[in-house]
């Protein structure tokens, strides 16, 4: 199967702390890898590198065979981070219009409607999202990171302080996207939300990518597994 | 989509916020404002005096204005993690940079014109008769500080003292291009004949912002990532 994302023996320095230590990860096209680690590991610094939000040292970074600071990789690319990533004094209509425009969507209009309607901010298209409610923005963000249909989704940490309704649509458009084919790399702390989605799995320690792989039935039904498996600390237990 | 059009969108995206906020607009309005008051009322300047030293004076104003326009420029990226978002979309980096440049450049316009109302009724200069070829001075001078400003805003947008690194950094490279718009706002004060030698500061300010404009387009990517 052909390779949407590939990293190879990567590495980054913050001064002399490595973040990252030789990562060599490969998703291939369609695939749903959930990023796993704890805090510090090096998740976020991963996903940055895979979205040309950061540079890195040694090593090299592909999104279908192109540099992540690519025109071509980045307009297929859809990014949220711990950001919402939209404008307070815009209201929800004029932000999907702006990341629809500058992504070279055309029929604006219709479209900015049609993901309004879908997240459920319809009834508010033209209010400022500053009076929005933390739900409000969240959706307002899976909107503008979806709204282009990108082939590759980063996700960092997107289940962290959603709400229910705001977790079950990323959920139903996670599923959605892996539908039409797209690849999926997230980052998370919940590990029962992410295993169910992904079809891979990669464990991050100290920045070092400790396990690679297929998502197994035992992870399921055990999520803690990989942690007891792969990790030093989880070996000293 | 194109690199202009894309700046296009960043600019009348940035423009819908300043109207809606009027943030930059009012510090800096009120700010060269209140340096034309202060000056008239410290000096109170004959009209000959004022002629002569007005260009000066209007283009130390709108250069301490334009810091407070660009320091909030990159800074209305910050909230909600825009800027990452923006750097990860397929907006290219020139695109952004541009389009910060776009809509200082129409703010500070904007700023420049309000003040030179404010100059005429304080200093008693009339400026109407000479407004083509100050508008030419302004736009060409205007760009030159905006585009200065957006490549300096994205450098310092994520230092804690970016209020005052901004100033300190992009006033001496200003130096020639206010030199220039100086000269040249002083000789239409003054009425006087615009000569080939008066052009060469025209030529000044369009090689400055041609220069820079294309060290915007070179170098933002590098600029903005990391």
């Amino acid at each position: 199967m052909k390779q949407a994302i590939e990293l190879t023996e990567v590495w980054k320095f913050f001064g002399d702390y490595a973040a990252l230590r030789d990562c060599t990860l490969s998703v291939s096209e369609g695939s749903c890898c959930a990023l796993l680690g704890r805090n510090g590991a090096g998740k976020t610094t991963l996903l940055r590198i895979v979205s040309g939000l950061t540079t890195f040292q040694r090593g090299a970074v592909t999104l279908f065979g192109e540099k992540p600071r690519a025109e071509n990789a980045r307009r297929q690319t859809g990014f949220l981070g711990h950001g919402i990533g939209v404008y307070e004094d815009l209201s929800a209509r004029e932000n999907l219009h702006f990341f629809a425009r500058i992504a070279g969507s055309g029929n604006l209009s219709s479209l900015t409607d049609t993901w309004l309607e879908r997240v459920g901010l319809a009834r508010v298209p033209t209010m400022p999202v500053r009076q929005f409610s933390r739900g409000m923005r969240q959706r307002l963000a899976l909107a503008r990171t979806f709204i282009n249909s990108p082939k590759i989704l980063l996700l960092d940490e997107p289940f962290t302080s959603l709400d229910d309704r705001a977790i079950a649509m990323l959920s139903e458009l996670l599923t959605e996207a892996r539908q039409r084919g797209a690849t999926i790399v997230l980052s998370t702390h919940q590990l029962r939300e992410a295993l169910a989605i992904a079809s891979h799995v990669a464990l991050v320690e100290n920045g070092r990518l400790r396990y690679t792989g297929e998502r197994t039935r035992e992870m399921l039904d055990d999520p803690a597994l990989l942690y007891r498996l792969h990790t030093e600390l989880g070996s000293q237990q | 989509m194109n690199v202009v059009l894309q700046a296009f969108a960043v600019a009348r995206k940035d423009l819908a916020i300043e109207l809606r906020t009027k943030e930059s607009l009012n510090a800096a309005g009120s700010f060269a404002i209140v340096i034309l008051l202060l000056f008239s009322f410290a000096f109170d300047p004959g009209s000959d005096e004022t002629r002569e030293f007005g260009g000066g004076l209007l283009w130390i104003a709108f250069a301490f204005a334009g810091a407070l326009v660009f320091n909030r420029s990159f800074a209305r990226e910050l909230p909600n993690e825009c800027l990452d978002t923006l750097l990860a979309s397929p907006l290219s980096a020139a695109s952004l940079v541009i389009g910060k440049a776009l809509a200082n450049w129409v703010t500070l316009l904007v700023v420049e014109f309000v003040s030179l109302f404010v100059f005429g009724i304080f200093y008693n200069v009339s400026w109407v008769a000479h407004l083509a070829p100050l508008a030419a001075v302004f736009a060409l001078a205007t760009w030159g500080v905006s585009i200065l400003g957006a490549i300096f805003g994205a450098i310092t947008v994520n230092l804690r003292l970016r209020e005052l690194m901004l100033p300190v950094i992009i006033y001496p490279l200003m130096i020639p291009l206010l030199i220039g718009a100086i000269e040249l706002t002083k000789i239409i004060l003054n009425n006087e004949p615009i000569g080939s030698e008066e052009l060469l500061w025209g030529r000044i300010l369009i090689v400055f912002d041609v220069v820079f404009t294309a060290l915007a387009v070179i170098l933002s990517d590098t600029i903005l990532v990391n």
